[in-house]
């Protein structure tokens, strides 16, 4: 292929471990470094190269087939695997590109949020939450998975608190954040621990192979499951379990708002579908059971649910967060439909949601750096007075909606027809309805913005004050990019379909070290 | 020492500690580098080493604690571990293995030396990082400010 020469062959060859390890080290002389900016250009540069690599990693995953990497030269499954398919490789490039485009406008934006002395750490943190999502996308080893989960929480629970100075109520959103994140660390481990327990191995693949040998009737593994699920649903907030995200969202420096929403509930999906279709086997009884019943029940609750919330809160940010619990509910009810073309759904809209909700939170963002707005209520006139800004914050809100020509309708669109297939009408009606009541909160929002006054200040309306360049251009290019994939559908859409063809496949159990033999148990069990 | 501390009631323990605190910090490096044949490493002798210097602040307090090392050397230290362990892992790069493949250091090795060497400085950086940070975190619950002082009980 013609544009994989464009990339240096050691990328090719070591990306997926350099993708992870280049910001990790990097993170660590940021938090030695004096100079704010010159930390900001180092992020800048990482994030940079983090694209570039996953680009060249997903080009290759699309020619070549799926990428193992022993790390330390280890086959697994005794060696600490990292591995590259079709379904972790378009959510690496996603995070590297959100990352990217947030960098950009964390400039400015930092600026006004973070003291001074905290900006050279604040940076620091981000790049190790970065390597923490990027790891937990790329690794094969169930054990790594939680350690990388946990280098990105805790780099998390950091930097939401660090919106302190800005509103003393990140402190508490914070400390919350940290108690519910670190329970749902807690049960992964314990179903990690359990699998291990009954498995004797770590890497996924291999984990795969001897589940399908131990059978669905091993109570130990059901736990497991279980303790997985429950974990896993705490960090993606799936419905009942999302009562740490809208303080999170709502209060976290504006910058690392949009860089949480757009990614860390995604890493999180994508682990769930990992374990659940390609570790487990989701054609096993309490598998489908689950996936169907739970993964679905709670998507559809959160999104009627969390979407009615959205309607009732005055703060844009708590508006937007509540909006994400309820997109989180579209993505596991295309999940929940089990089929190609419901993951498919639920995949495409994973990535939809990210450009659309990355580029709400940075005009969120500019509104406040502008004029310090923060409620629904004082958006009055911001048409008028932030003009290239409310109308990216427009394009992005239709796209939530759903509108035609936008992305938000694509995956909207895929999602029906595989209700269709299914045959659950009740389901597009529940799409149908609360894609209205994302109409009332985004158009609550819009209707303050184009059709109320400019506010007078001593009898004198509001002067025009656009927010600068560094934020409008990531803004622009999110809310660009959810226009032209809306009408050019056939990329994105490929990419699930890959994605949803390896989740269709079952369990994977193509161990590269070889098979491992079960050790045998002997005496009581 | 001062006329005041010598009849000061901790005399003892300052006496007692300061001959302990350099062989507690003799031990750490005893488990670390006793680390490769037997049961230690970098994170036991990490903490170890922590501990002397905890031990340190605990009898003199923590100011004297900080004067000695000082926390931005304890930052330093702490960053440097991770280097020190990223750092052999691009070592390994830049020798054309994988990641942190040891094996790369010594090709030609029947005893798997370059395994051994990498574990070696691998090893270090633990030490670094775990001493560091275990300072750290001392340093940041010591240095808490009580929100209600003794005297106001």
């Amino acid at each position: 292929m013609q544009i994989m020469s464009l990339f240096p062959e050691w990328i090719l060859s070591h990306g997926a471990a350099s993708i992870v390890v280049v910001p990790l080290l990097l993170a660590v002389i940021t938090a030695l470094n004096p100079s704010a900016k010159l930390a900001w250009a180092t992020v800048l540069g990482v994030t940079a190269l983090c694209v570039f690599t996953a680009l060249g990693l997903l080009l290759q995953v699309m020619s070549y087939g799926p990428i193992h990497y022993n790390m330390g030269g280890w086959a697994p499954p005794l060696g600490i695997g990292y591995y590259i398919d079709g379904l972790n490789a378009p959510l690496l490039l996603l995070i590297s590109v959100v990352a990217f485009l947030c960098t950009l406008y964390a400039l400015p934006s930092v600026i006004a949020e973070v003291e001074p002395k905290k900006r050279g750490p604040f940076y620091a943190a981000f790049l190790i939450s970065l390597a923490g999502l990027l790891g937990m996308v790329t690794t094969a080893d169930a054990f790594n998975v939680f350690v990388f989960l946990e280098v990105s929480s805790i780099s998390t629970y950091v930097l939401v608190a660090m919106g302190a100075s800005r509103d003393r109520r990140a402190l508490s959103s914070s400390f919350n954040y940290l108690i519910m994140g670190s329970i749902g660390a807690t049960f992964f481990v314990i179903g990690i621990g359990f699998l291990y327990m009954q498995t004797g191995t770590l890497n996924m693949m291999d984990m795969a192979r001897l589940l399908q040998e131990i059978g669905p009737g091993d109570r130990v593994v059901q736990l497991a499951f279980a303790f997985i699920v429950i974990g896993l649903g705490l960090k993606l907030a799936m419905f009942p379990l999302h009562m740490w995200l809208p303080g999170a969202y709502a209060y976290a420096p504006s910058f690392f708002t949009a860089f949480l929403a757009a990614t860390a509930t995604k890493a999180a999906l994508y682990l769930l579908l990992r374990f659940t279709f390609t570790v487990f086997d989701p054609s096993w009884d309490y598998i489908a059971t689950a996936v169907m019943i739970l993964l679905a029940g709670m998507g559809i609750a959160g999104m009627v649910a969390a979407s009615l919330q959205a309607i009732f809160q005055n703060d844009i940010r708590r508006v937007l967060a509540y909006s994400s619990v309820a997109q989180v509910g579209y993505m596991l009810l295309g999940i929940g439909m089990a089929t190609t073309l419901g993951l498919t759904a639920g995949y495409l809209h994973m990535i939809n949601h990210a450009i659309m909700k990355g580029a709400l939170f940075i005009a969120v963002g500019a509104f406040w750096y502008r004029f310090g707005i923060t409620q629904v209520s004082d958006m009055r006139g911001l048409g008028k007075t932030m003009p290239w800004t409310m109308a990216g914050f427009t394009i992005a809100g239709i796209s939530l909606i759903g509108v035609p020509g936008t992305v938000g309708f694509v995956s909207k669109l895929i999602l029906v027809e595989a209700a269709a297939e299914n045959g659950w009408w009740w389901a597009i009606g529940v799409i149908v309805a609360t894609s209205i009541l994302a109409i009332i909160y985004v158009g609550r929002m819009i209707e303050k913005a184009y059709f109320k006054p400019v506010p007078q200040i001593n009898d004198r309306p509001v002067l025009r004050n656009e927010a600068p360049l560094a934020m409008l251009i990531p803004l622009w290019v999110l809310a660009l990019a959810s226009l032209v994939f809306g009408i050019q559908t056939e990329w994105l859409t490929s990419m699930a379909e890959a994605a949803a063809q390896v989740l269709s496949a079952g369990p994977n159990t193509d161990v590269p070290g070889g098979a491992y033999v079960l050790p045998k148990v002997t005496g009581g069990h | 020492m001062s006329a005041q501390n010598q009849h000061s009631p901790h005399v003892i323990l300052r006496v007692v500690s300061k001959i302990l605190i350099p062989l507690i910090a003799l031990f750490a490096l005893y488990v670390h580098f006793h680390g490769d044949y037997g049961p230690g490493g970098g994170f036991q002798a990490g903490v170890i080493f922590a501990s002397a210097i905890i031990l340190y602040a605990l009898i003199f307090g923590l100011d004297e604690a900080k004067r000695a090392v000082p926390p931005s050397w304890v930052r330093i230290c702490m960053s440097l571990g991770v280097l020190v362990y990223g750092g052999t892992g691009v070592a390994t790069w830049m020798l054309g293995g994988q990641f942190l493949n040891f094996t790369v250091f010594a090709p030609e090795s029947t005893h798997a030396s370059g395994q051994h060497w990498g574990i070696f400085a691998v090893e270090l950086g633990v030490l670094f990082a775990v001493t560091g940070a275990m300072v750290a975190i001392f340093y940041a619950f010591g240095s808490r400010v009580p929100e209600l002082r003794d005297e106001d009980w």
